[in-house]
């Protein structure tokens, strides 16, 4: 039995083409995909995310629970709101799962984790919380009678179409840089996402969910379903859990260095593995020369050994298929590659592990 | 609800069979296939003259989402490929019908009668 969000009734109403996505009945697109892409490069889309899984933490020991648990540094969080992107380890440096968590007080923090990881994450927040004798509680908001939905507004037009539709939050949210978050009434609208453009994540009550859908897509708000939200984000370099990286994973070989802190002494899940192991693999950008469609689990032949990639698609912005690769130390960007696709190499050029953001191809 | 016209044949495998006058077979996948994949973004065709055992892979397409192998519904030759098909996926979305991809002479055309009909195939599409 397909788990449901609370918006989807909705979905269907839209004639959404419905997917078994790690266990949730969602929705893979709403029509074409690539116009559902394109409305959020260029206009203001949305999202049902609420298969994701807030967690509330609060307690008096919020900053050294979190300080151990995390592979970023809460400490870096000293502006109530702020949001903060980390890896949450095992003890062999293999990625558990990547969050987003948001500061509010001392003793209250949000953490927003994937869907198919949220009962292995809650579990092993517990378990450790217990272990270290941490003054903390951890509640789930997803399920139950204090579950919330979330829906992501996206775009460059996104901001503009929220304060349309909820003119309350304008004041509290105009001002927000991106990773921030502000709570007006029940709402918690962060300047998160994972597309590459500008625009809110909204938290509110399950029950209102559907309410403020419908409403923002009465102010031209494209539906846009899990298809696109892949595609804008391969083309934003975003890295997606179970694909890009996992367990086995460190988050050194995944282009994930840039949240790791460890330039002081903090003890955190993970550290002393990713010390003594090190980088073994780049991750970068591949961009097709020739006629395909990158996808994951491709072989890539390079000077320098084999590498692999571990998404890809066609990219609309660009035009051109694009994936992100696992590549051996060495490889540079603007060397030529080959990929094997069904047995025949193609070329394939190295880049960057970041294709268009903002509207526009950055490479 | 995909569309499927009763004077052509299919394949389980979701293929359309048009006999021509010529004898010659037309091949393309189905209205209900395209939908299922989504926005088609590149089309593999097979070599002219090359010949394929029914069920073999002839030929792919790839959508944003995913890469489907087109099988030969029959046995038989491939006498042409429809190249506007390749270098304009998107067409493929847009009328799955006249967007063939190849045409084959079959070894034996009366393998054609052991293809589904419409309503047998619509029956298929509907249980996918």
């Amino acid at each position: 039995m397909l788990k449901k969000t609370v918006l989807n009734a909705a979905h269907r109403v839209l004639n959404a083409r419905m997917v078994d996505f790690g266990g949730w009945d969602m929705p893979v697109n709403y029509g074409s995909q690539i116009e559902e892409h394109h409305a959020v490069r260029n206009d203001s889309g949305m999202f049902d995310v609420s298969h994701m899984c807030p967690v509330d933490v609060v307690g008096a020991d919020c900053r050294p629970f979190l300080s151990r648990l995390l592979a970023n540094d809460v400490a870096k969080l000293t502006v109530s709101g702020k949001a903060l992107y980390s890896a949450m380890l095992n003890e062999a440096g293999g990625v558990i799962d990547d969050l987003i968590i948001y500061f509010l007080t001392d003793t209250r923090f949000r953490i927003v984790v994937n869907a198919g990881t949220a009962d292995k994450d809650l579990a092993w927040m517990q378990a450790k919380a217990a272990e270290w004798k941490m003054d903390v509680t951890l509640t789930q908001r997803r399920d139950g009678d204090n579950a919330l939905g979330i829906i992501a507004v996206q775009g460059p037009n996104a901001r503009a179409k929220v304060w349309s539709v909820l003119p309350q939050a304008k004041a509290a949210t105009e001002g927000l840089k991106a990773f921030f978050a502000a709570e007006v009434e029940q709402y918690f609208i962060a300047s998160t996402g994972y597309t590459g453009e500008d625009g809110y994540e909204i938290m509110l009550p399950a029950g209102e969910a559907e309410n403020l859908w419908n409403r923002l897509k009465d102010a031209g708000v494209a539906p846009c379903g899990l298809g696109a939200r892949d595609t804008l984000r391969l083309e934003a370099g975003m890295n997606l859990y179970g694909q890009d990286m996992d367990e086995t994973v460190s988050p050194l070989d995944a282009g994930l260095a840039w949240t790791v802190a460890m330039k002081d002494e903090r003890d955190f899940v993970g550290r002393a593995a990713l010390a003594a192991n090190g980088q073994q693999k780049q991750f970068l950008g591949l961009i097709l020369l020739d006629k395909g469609v990158l996808r994951g689990h491709q072989k890539v032949v390079t000077a320098q050994g084999d590498g692999e990639i571990t998404s890809g698609s066609f990219s609309p912005t660009l035009q051109q298929s694009i994936a992100l690769a696992r590549l051996p130390m060495g490889v540079a960007i603007g060397d030529e590659v080959q990929v094997d696709i069904r047995g025949k190499l193609l070329k394939a050029k190295v880049t960057k592990p970041v294709f268009a953001r903002n509207g526009k191809a950055v490479i | 609800m995909s569309n499927v016209p009763a004077n052509l044949k299919y394949a389980a495998s979701h293929e359309w069979m048009l006999l021509n006058a010529d004898g010659t077979v037309t091949v393309g996948i189905t209205d209900h296939a395209q939908e299922a994949l989504g926005d088609l973004v590149f089309v593999e065709l097979p070599e002219a003259g090359a010949h394929y055992d029914a069920e073999k892979e002839i030929a792919v397409v790839e959508s944003v989402k995913a890469a489907a192998d087109v099988y030969a519904p029959i046995a038989g030759t491939v006498t042409e490929v429809n190249q506007a098909a390749a270098d304009a996926p998107e067409s493929v979305n847009a009328d799955a019908y006249t967007a063939w991809l190849f045409k084959m002479t079959p070894d034996n055309v009366a393998d054609l009668d052991k293809m589904l009909d419409a309503a047998a195939y619509q029956a298929v599409a509907d249980a996918a």
